[in-house]
């Protein structure tokens, strides 16, 4: 019903203004042309100055309203040099947006057409044609610049005390693994990926590095002030990391693994006391289509101390253990029967 | 057909020698050769923009669909659910659905109705008329650019309708998404029909820019020397070039993920477990297709972008009386922008593992074109500036153009630099950022184009009063929609969310999704009262009495009201000077037919 009664009005006011429109113009043929036309023209003109200056006001108003929304400070060191950059080309690029916008409109308004003025014939002027090519290209040299010099310090190397964790995007859910111990990933192959058999990420147990990786899922844990160099990839389609309250983004390409590095600025907790917000946590965004689940390709991080993290990885089992229970120390004291201790042997890279 | 060929290889013998009439043959043409399967090139561009707007419809509709979903994302909306049954069961839109919609959105858009529906409209009406031919230079080939593109869209339309729905991978179609069937329901048979679809626009493409570029490097009356063009002209001929060398590169990575898909090849497929099935495919690159679909995507936005700037700079110059400011700046701006558009295409992939060296070398590329564009801006002021400015409805959509140019053209320094781009790459962003400078501001192009010739196509003007309305609703409208947006992209929010519920740093926007909605229903309305006008018009609008009712230079409107084809009924006029002799020595136009005074001054 309320369908129905919004195209009865749209219907309705499409109605009422093209009959307005089509009588304007007989109007129009009857007065004469010319001078309907010109009172035409004046309102026009008046119009666009009035559109400059109530769109100058709802600029401001926009700013106004939804500036407290956006993401506030960067909690990654990275993140402070994104957002400089990105206030540093918001600021030139607002006084361009002005100047150029003002003198728009401005002119149109002024120059509107009037029997008393002639156009003033100006096909060219070279001098100001070079001034406002060197003008924007000096501009842009600074700014392209600060962005090189920004992105080389981003993307550059991970620092050597750098933790590492393998993300893994797959429709639609993240997968992480620790290093363990020894700070290496083992080596994996995507053939070996069997979830059923506990190996999710394709893990080689022949490799001895895998046999302390820790696998865990959709919650990813890094420490505060501890560089993270994240290794990325993805099982099936291409999925990216988005971290915005880190500033990074990194693809997560299936068959070529990313690299990504920074350093959280704050905790979890921190972070709440911060925002002020009681439920605040890290979100992994999934930024790049990925199927009918993208929007919802959701992970969280908690940034803690490094204590705290001690504790949480200390308190999961390597995926070694879990997919072969019969290697597993505290199992084995347990149990019996699983003791075969000639299958599976382990065998040096 | 035959008796039609035979008429226009007569209009291409009279052509060759500069003289006959022409009067004699327009009787003899039956009805499915004048309007179907024309040579004519003022009747292939009317059906270029005539098909065009049923896809701009299309399209649209599309949008305001997956608007309701966006600014109502729990409302449930029965009507719905009667037109699209299990896409949208219970009145809600779902997820695939909703993808589909947002793919079949940009690529109608950004294809068939910017780049089909504005080049090749305005290419083919304008560039005989204007550098003065009989037609172009293969009129054949022109009809078979119309009727690949015909069906191509037949072929589009046909996989909205196919059981598991329309491609869904988003308008680039990236694999491996796009190359496994196994990844979703769009992923299907509709991403085959895509793929055959684009396929066949771009041999349209091809066979449509080649004609243009050879028909304005050959085909010029005498006199019309190639600074003589007006800018239209040379935006075409640029655009064209564009089009010409990059759409082959589309096609080849078309039919690289049409291997893939279909017999079992792996250009970009490796390392892929999907829904637990581990796939044989080993050393491909999926990055690889991201390069061959982006060295056309990049172009393609200035093919996008061109036409509407060069029709702009006529508009503009004609409504304030003024000639254009700085010529030639103008096109050297156009040859550069043309340049260096082949030069800037992975800045759509910084953030795909990119080696960061080649990253900071496109930046620099990138930013390097906001130089062109600057100068074409304060050109388009400077012309504006002490003219005497009539605002017809196409006068304001030029400088609604210019305004949008440059609120999107702004936004595109952030994106273009790499170190901002990591926060901003594929949110909400790049969504307002685009909409701008290339979607709207090639409508405004493209509206401000219909309004300045549709008297040169039906021999009738729009209703003023309607044009005036669909302007202002438009440009307030556009605003309100994207400016906010870029908002939602500083949060980070993704594109292609369809609900942000789930999100604790997403959830905050709720009130300003529904005012989009809403503005966004409005805007599209507005789009439809001015198709109304369109077609209402060209029965009942008022009609034109003056073969040059804008006091124009240019040689198109040297001919009849209403002209016939072969466009001049006696010998083609020759031309004597540039097209922007507007307000010289105190005549308000001098047309570029007028030989040159001898105390005349020079400019």
């Amino acid at each position: 019903m309320q369908t129905f009664f919004i195209v009865a009005i749209l219907a309705l006011g499409f109605l009422i203004t093209f009959q307005i429109a089509k009588a304007s113009e007989y109007v129009a043929v009857l007065r004469g042309y010319e001078k309907s036309r010109k009172q035409t023209n004046k309102l026009n003109g008046f119009m666009l100055l009035a559109f400059l200056i109530l769109g100058l006001i709802g600029v401001y108003y926009c700013n106004e309203r939804l500036k407290g929304k956006i993401l506030g400070e960067p909690a990654s060191d990275h993140g402070v040099l994104v957002d400089r950059m990105l206030y540093v080309t918001l600021a030139v690029t607002f006084v361009v947006f002005i100047i150029t916008q003002v003198a728009l409109f401005w002119f149109s308004y002024k120059y509107q057409e009037s029997d008393k003025r002639k156009a003033f014939y100006y096909p060219h002027n070279n001098k100001l044609e070079l001034i406002w090519t060197v003008i924007p290209a000096i501009t842009l040299t600074v700014l392209v610049g600060f962005g090189i010099f920004y992105w080389f310090k981003i993307t550059g190397d991970a620092p050597d005390d750098a933790m590492q964790v393998e993300v893994v995007g797959k429709q639609f859910g993240w997968e992480f693994r620790y290093p363990g111990k020894d700070g290496v990933l083992g080596k994996k192959y995507f053939k070996n990926v069997n979830p059923a058999a506990n190996n999710p990420v394709g893990q080689i147990w022949e490799d001895r590095y895998n046999h302390d990786d820790v696998f865990v899922e959709q919650e990813m844990h890094l420490v505060v002030n501890k560089p993270v160099k994240l290794v990325i990839g993805a099982k099936d389609v291409i999925h990216d990391v988005g971290l915005a309250h880190f500033r990074m983004k990194m693809d997560a390409v299936p068959g070529t693994p990313t690299t990504m590095w920074f350093t959280p600025k704050y905790t979890t907790k921190q972070m709440k006391e911060k925002t002020g917000n009681p439920d605040f946590v890290y979100e992994i965004s999934c930024d790049q289509m990925c199927g009918k689940g993208h929007w919802s390709m959701r992970g969280t991080i908690i940034v803690e101390t490094q204590e705290e993290f001690d504790a949480w990885l200390a308190s999961k089992k390597p995926q070694y253990y879990v997919a072969n229970p019969d290697k597993d120390p505290s199992v084995k004291r347990d149990s019996v029967i699983a003791s075969a201790p000639l299958t599976g042997a382990v065998i040096n890279r | 057909m035959s008796e039609a060929m035979n008429v226009h290889s007569g209009v291409a013998a009279a052509h060759a020698v500069h003289h006959d009439d022409h009067g004699h043959h327009h009787h003899e043409q039956s009805f499915i050769s004048k309007y179907v399967f024309s040579m004519d090139h003022k009747t292939i561009g009317k059906q270029f923009l005539i098909t065009g707007m049923v896809w701009a419809i299309i399209g649209g509709l599309f949008s305001v669909l997956f608007r309701l979903q966006l600014g109502y994302p729990d409302q449930s909306f029965p009507i719905l659910e009667t037109f699209f049954g299990n896409w949208a069961k219970g009145g809600q839109i779902q997820p695939e659905f909703y993808y589909g919609l947002v793919t079949m959105h940009g690529t109608v858009l950004v294809f068939f109705v910017l780049t089909a529906g504005l080049s090749g409209t305005f290419a083919n009406l304008l560039i005989p008329l204007q550098i003065g031919a009989r037609d172009m230079a293969s009129p054949f080939l022109n009809m078979l650019s119309y009727w690949f593109f015909f069906i191509a869209g037949i072929v589009m339309l046909a996989s909205i309708f196919v059981h598991t729905g329309p491609a869904s991978g988003g308008w680039t179609m990236y694999p491996p998404l796009s190359a496994l069937r196994q990844a979703g329901e769009g992923q299907k048979i509709g991403t085959d029909l895509w793929l055959i679809s684009m396929a066949l626009f771009i041999v349209s493409s091809l066979l449509g820019g080649l004609n243009y570029i050879s028909t304005i490097l050959n085909m010029r009356t005498k006199g019309m020397s190639m600074t003589r063009l007006p800018l239209p002209i040379w935006a075409m001929f640029f655009t064209a070039v564009l089009g010409v060398l990059s759409f082959p590169v589309l096609l080849s990575g078309a039919i690289l993920l049409l291997f893939d898909r279909n017999l079992g090849t792996s250009f970009y497929l490796s390392d892929i477990v999907i829904n637990g099935e581990i796939l044989p495919n080993e050393g491909g690159s999926a990055i690889l297709y991201q390069h061959l679909f982006w060295f056309l995507g990049h172009p393609e936005v200035y093919i996008i972008l061109l036409p509407a700037m060069g029709m702009v700079s006529e508009i503009l110059s004609v409504n304030s009386r003024k000639p254009i400011f700085g010529y030639m700046a103008m096109l050297g701006s156009l040859f550069a922008i043309a340049i260096l558009a082949f030069l800037v295409w992975a800045h759509h992939m910084f953030v795909t593992g990119l080696n960061p060296f080649l990253g900071s070398v496109f930046v620099l590329l990138t930013l390097l074109i906001a130089v062109p564009s600057a100068i074409k801006v304060f050109n388009w002021l400077t012309t504006l500036w002490r003219g005497n400015i009539r605002f017809t409805p196409a006068t304001l959509f030029a400088i609604g153009f210019v305004s949008l140019f440059i609120s999107g053209g702004l936004t595109g320094i952030f994106l273009g630099n790499s170190t901002i781009d990591i926060h901003l790459h594929d949110t909400m962003f790049v969504v307002a950022h685009f909409h701008i400078v290339m979607g709207v501001a090639s409508f405004f192009g493209m509206f401000a184009g219909v309004y300045h010739w549709f008297p040169k196509m039906f021999g009738r003007y729009l209703n003023n009063t309607l044009g005036y309305m669909h302007f202002w609703v438009t440009m307030i409208g556009a605003y309100l929609i994207f400016w906010p947006m870029h908002y939602q992209g500083l949060a980070g929010i993704p594109r292609r969310y369809l609900d942000k519920k789930g999100w604790v740093s997403f959830n905050q926007f709720g009130e300003l999704d529904k005012m989009i909605t809403v503005v966004s229903i409005i805007v599209f309305a507005v789009q439809l009262m001015f198709v109304f006008n369109f077609f209402y018009s060209i029965f009942k609008g008022r009609k034109v009495t003056t073969p040059n009712p804008w006091g124009a230079n240019t040689l198109e409107w040297t001919t009849k009201i209403n002209p016939g084809h072969g466009n001049w009924e006696g010998e083609i006029p020759e031309v004597h000077r540039w097209p922007y002799d507007y307000g010289k020595d105190g005549r308000e136009f001098i047309p570029q037919t007028e030989p040159v005074g001898a105390n005349e001054s020079k400019h």
